[in-house]
């Protein structure tokens, strides 16, 4: 699905990526973790190609990104931080999307599914911050696409909007597609993911099941399995 | 790109400066006619109204326009869509508003006073076409600036600069090294120095067209030479044309390199 190949990316004098070979498959949820700043979302926009990596070679279902942007048509992707344009009401930013992107109806069931009926009509500037994560990720969801990627889905919301977006995750598996999370919830991470994907100083650290990581760490628990990795190379 | 262009356009049609900077020149267009009863004189007023201020606003609105839609482009970047085609069309998208509020703001009030039955149409089309042109520069300037300059306070800085140095500090240099020269024959180094400017490139044209050219001192006889024969005028528009092109074209060179 995804193959990313000796992957180095700079900031200025701040070098986040130092040399990623990451391969994900078909099917599965991956989760993508790591501490702050250690190159997590800059992984997931390089894929997307947001970001420009410096070397390295990124392909998405077989397509080398560098050569065009249609790929992105296959991939559903939950920015961080929902930041949309303030002036524009939540029906006519779906409706822009829609437009820009594809048809599809699919967005009416979400809405319903977080209750966002009573918020279609107000400016996005004026929502709270919970609500625009609903609506981000309504627009992320309306799609049918075999790749979804998310950067910190569970941001502002409330439990049940939690169990419902659990649900939307695990019902978008069984069709069979690839998802890729990451999160600073670990419980959220060991609920829901197949496979993580540790990110530390730049490069991959580990990647394999939640249980390999706790045998490789000799922790009794996913929480604990982490730490120890943060604390044993931080020390 | 045209969808892009579609978005930003409405996105500014909404904006409340749209039409403060539309009812300035509605304003200023009624002002100049129902005062000076002169057409010919309203438009030289207004010449020198539009030489200073359409490049600022253009750079001004231009730079205030990217920093503000930056959540939009994030937005639009995730989407399957070419990186040139969304700063390209959000460009389009700000130029082409600008213009359409210069051309009705003015336009209106030309047009109820009795423009088409009046000689002075084609001065008054030259005009628009060089504030059109103004427009587009600038706009593509600040553009470039803005893509430039991650920070807001920088860029800005940077953009004010620029237009103070065209529209002000340019002519300032300019005339000193033709007082400095004025021993040498200066048409030449005179009429390059115009070309490359397209501030004084867009009001040296107006006041040919508009007959006034002793306004020009001593090299306004070369300039009359020049740009007064078709040549000089299509020699003109070209240079303004490669002023649309090349800062737009980098847009589209800087865009595909930057990170977001």
């Amino acid at each position: 699905m995804v193959s990313i190949q000796n992957l180095h990316k700079k900031f200025g004098k701040n070098q986040v990526l130092k040399g990623v070979d990451l391969s994900i498959n078909d099917g599965g949820i991956f989760a993508v973790l790591g501490p702050n700043g250690s190159g997590k979302t800059t992984l997931i926009k390089s894929v997307l190609g947001m970001v420009i990596p410096n070397k390295g070679n990124i392909e998405v279902l077989g397509n080398n990104i560098k050569k065009n942007s249609d790929y992105r048509h296959k991939i559903d992707y939950l920015p961080q931080i929902a930041n949309f344009p303030s002036n524009l009401k939540v029906k006519e930013l779906i409706k822009m999307i829609k437009d820009l992107r594809k048809n599809t109806n699919e967005d009416e069931r979400l809405i319903k599914l977080f209750k966002l009926e009573p918020f279609l009509d107000k400016k996005l500037g004026n929502l709270s911050g919970g609500t625009k994560q609903k609506v981000n990720i309504v627009l992320t969801f309306m799609f049918d696409s075999p790749l979804i990627i998310l950067d910190e889905p569970t941001t502002g919301l409330d439990p049940i909007s939690l169990i419902r977006l659990k649900d939307l995750i695990q019902a978008e598996k069984t069709k069979g597609k690839t998802i890729l999370i990451t999160s600073h919830i670990m419980s959220f991470v060991e609920e829901v993911s197949d496979e993580i994907v540790f990110l530390l100083e730049g490069k991959i650290y580990f990647k394999g099941t939640i249980q390999d990581l706790k045998t490789k760490t000799k922790q009794p628990d996913f929480e604990h399995a982490i730490a120890s990795i943060l604390s044993n190379n931080h020390a | 790109m045209l969808k892009i262009l579609k978005y930003s356009f409405y996105d500014l049609m909404r904006s409340r400066w749209s039409y403060v900077y539309f009812a300035f020149y509605l304003l200023l267009g009624i002002v100049l006619l129902f005062l000076n009863n002169d057409l010919s004189k309203a438009v030289i007023t207004l010449m020198n109204v539009i030489i200073v201020l359409v490049p600022l606003i253009g750079t001004i609105f231009g730079v205030m326009y990217y920093y503000n839609s930056k959540e939009f482009t994030e937005l639009l970047l995730a989407q399957p869509l070419k990186r040139s085609s969304i700063f390209l069309g959000q460009y389009l998208g700000v130029a082409l508003s600008l213009s359409m509020s210069l051309i009705l703001g003015l336009g209106i009030p030309f047009v109820f006073y009795g423009l088409f039955k009046s000689a002075a149409i084609w001065d008054f089309s030259l005009l628009l076409i060089t504030g059109i042109f103004l427009t587009l520069i600038f706009t593509a300037l600040a553009f470039n600036i803005a893509l430039s300059n991650e920070n807001k306070i920088k860029g800005f800085g940077y953009a004010i600069l620029l237009w103070l140095f065209l529209a002000i500090i340019y002519d300032g240099i300019f005339l000193m090294t033709l007082i400095m020269f004025e021993d040498y024959p200066l048409d030449k180094v005179s009429l390059i120095g115009t070309m490359l400017n397209p501030i004084d490139l867009s009001r040296t044209l107006i006041l040919l067209k508009l007959d006034i050219s002793a306004l020009l001192g001593y090299t306004g006889a070369v300039f009359k030479q020049f740009f007064g024969t078709s040549f000089g005028l299509i020699v003109s528009f070209s240079v303004l044309v490669i002023w649309v092109l090349l800062p737009v074209w980098r847009i589209s060179v800087k865009s595909k390199k930057k990170d977001f």
